[in-house]
């Protein structure tokens, strides 16, 4: 299938699809459904310093064709990731993974990507500087263009392989952060993270989820996502991870089209455990039937 | 766990606000008393986790309650397909019986027992609690297994006045608890922690990819859908 192959930064994918960060675990649970070796990639769980928790319960309101998650980086550690959860995801997946990196101060980022740039098995770090769900951290450092350029230099600094920067979409303008990111030497940019949102329960009254707000996802955010991603690739000419609400083939065209060179899926994950297996075996149709020989073809084609 | 369809073949009021819907299709990956199954319903996005009351070759009974729109949607359908991921969460330890089980449930954490106390032959001794006489369901069911039922409601319209903790009257060799969390730590604390309990929190996914549904307990952090719902009553943290 070269026809779906694409080309990230120099890691090869035989196809676009990547389940996105916080949605797929880190990976090898869903093997019991299919074989994980069709995807093109997989971004793992959130990895910070230490271990943590994570938010109160409960941590998930449902929405109009999505759902919001305050999980709030819940992470065995960065050690117990590398030692344990990419032991294990080695023994199914045979493919490069992307590491996704979190922190709360600059140096803790550094860090964490350290560990990751040193495994064989990572393929490209993802570095989120747009959780909305944890304080003084996530996306505190994706708001604002300078501390998004000082996290990206920094992780840059200690990294052989490729630095994604994960955009938050709570912002006045994408491009800044992106041209920032830039600046910082990313070599790429995924976007976008979730919008951050809120539910209210009319019985009690009070917010649903305990941490009263969190990230908003899921098919219903695709318009944004896009826009976002075709802003970013208009202003920087960076490769592109793009996320939000993709859930089909024709999606992930689409998404292609606005400057995406891969798609990361994520809410859909959870409704439907093999919404990106389904969607790769789709996209041949999909390109057909609208005249697409070669995904890598289309990239940035709309503009 | 598998993803698959079922067709409906039943979908009745058994007492208020409670339904007990019969599935047909392939319930193979359902092999314990206390997994969930989680079913997607027209028009919302997430899946509504239930648990399995009953499985018998091809048929599978749900018995769930209406409190919000995924439930008050299955309630109206009568018949049809319904998208099904089955087979999911850890259930009940039925080799940790003992010679004297007891299974203790209280309103909608009922069903799950059901499936336990047929798989244990009706060798067991069964507690139920309701708030009252119009809430309650399945007491001849558990009876017809041959187990011997004991009903406490709130109000004494059936059975004991007061709450299931209240029919505790014995030393068990083991227990098997399924209800709300007062009842279940109450229950836990009764019995010397001794038995198992089945968890509820709200989900995202029901399989262990989305961590919406983690608890803190002493052997770490545990996914309620994947290394639960069912947890030894030792294991939890329990509060207050």
């Amino acid at each position: 299938m070269e026809e779906l192959k694409v080309n990230l930064c120099g890691m090869t994918l035989d196809n676009p699809v990547i389940p996105a960060s916080g949605t797929f675990g880190f990976g090898y649970e869903f093997n019991d459904f299919y074989d994980i070796n069709a995807l093109g990639s997989i971004a793992l769980k959130g990895t910070t310093k230490n271990p943590r928790y994570g938010n109160p319960l409960p941590r998930i309101a449902e929405c109009t064709e999505g759902l919001i998650n305050s999980v709030g980086l819940q992470n065995p550690g960065v050690d117990e990731v590398v030692g344990t959860e990419l032991k294990k995801l080695g023994k199914v997946f045979f493919k490069k993974a992307i590491a996704n990196v979190s922190g709360f101060g600059v140096e803790e980022y550094q860090e964490v990507a350290k560990k990751f740039d040193e495994q064989e098995q990572i393929g490209l770090i993802e570095v989120n500087i747009s959780c909305p769900n944890v304080h003084c951290g996530g996306m505190s450092f994706g708001t604002d263009p300078k501390s998004a350029y000082e996290v990206t230099k920094a992780v840059k600094s200690v990294c052989k392989k490729p630095v994604f920067v994960k955009l938050t979409p709570n912002v006045t303008s994408v491009k800044d952060i992106a041209l920032a990111v830039k600046d910082g030497g990313a070599d790429g940019l995924s976007l976008i993270n979730t919008l951050l949102g809120m539910r209210i329960d009319l019985k009690t009254k009070k917010p649903v989820v305990a941490n009263k707000m969190g990230g908003f996802s899921g098919r219903a955010i695709f318009p944004i996502a896009l826009r976002m991603v075709y802003e970013a690739y208009e202003a920087t000419g960076l490769p592109i991870i793009g996320v939000g609400g993709i859930a089909s083939a024709e999606d992930v065209i689409e998404m292609m089209l606005a400057g995406a060179t891969a798609c990361e899926i994520g809410a859909e994950n959870l409704v439907n455990p093999y919404a990106c297996k389904e969607i790769i075996e789709d996209l041949p149709r999909a390109m057909k039937k609208f005249g697409i020989k070669k995904l890598s073809d289309i990239i940035g084609g709309a503009h | 766990m598998k993803l698959t369809e079922f067709e409906i073949k039943s979908n009745e009021l058994i007492a208020r606000d409670v339904y007990e819907m019969t599935l047909e299709g392939d319930a193979s990956d359902i092999t314990r008393a206390g997994q969930f199954v989680n079913i997607k319903t027209e028009g919302l996005f997430l899946r509504r986790p239930i648990s399995v009351c009953d499985v018998e070759g091809d048929l599978l009974t749900i018995v769930y309650k209406v409190v919000g729109k995924g439930t008050q949607k299955l309630s109206e359908m009568r018949e049809g397909k319904l998208n099904v991921l089955t087979g999911l969460g850890n259930g009940y330890d039925l080799e940790k019986a003992g010679d004297s089980p007891v299974l203790i449930g209280g309103g909608v954490g009922v069903p799950p027992l059901y499936l336990a106390a047929k798989r244990l032959g009706g060798k067991c001794k069964v507690l139920l609690g309701f708030n009252e006489s119009a809430d309650a369901f399945y007491v001849d069911k558990f009876e017809a297994l041959g187990a011997q039922v004991k009903v406490a409601t709130v109000d004494g319209s059936l059975g004991t006045k007061g709450y299931v903790t209240d029919l505790i009257d014995f030393e068990p060799s083991y227990f098997y608890a399924c209800g709300p969390y007062p009842m279940l730590n109450a229950v836990s604390k009764r019995l010397n922690f001794k038995g198992e309990v089945s968890m509820e929190e709200r989900m995202g996914c029901g399989f262990g990819a989305c961590m919406g549904c983690t608890i803190e307990t002493k052997s770490g952090f545990r996914r309620v859908c994947k290394e639960g719902p069912v947890f030894c009553a030792e294991e939890i943290i329990w509060k207050n």
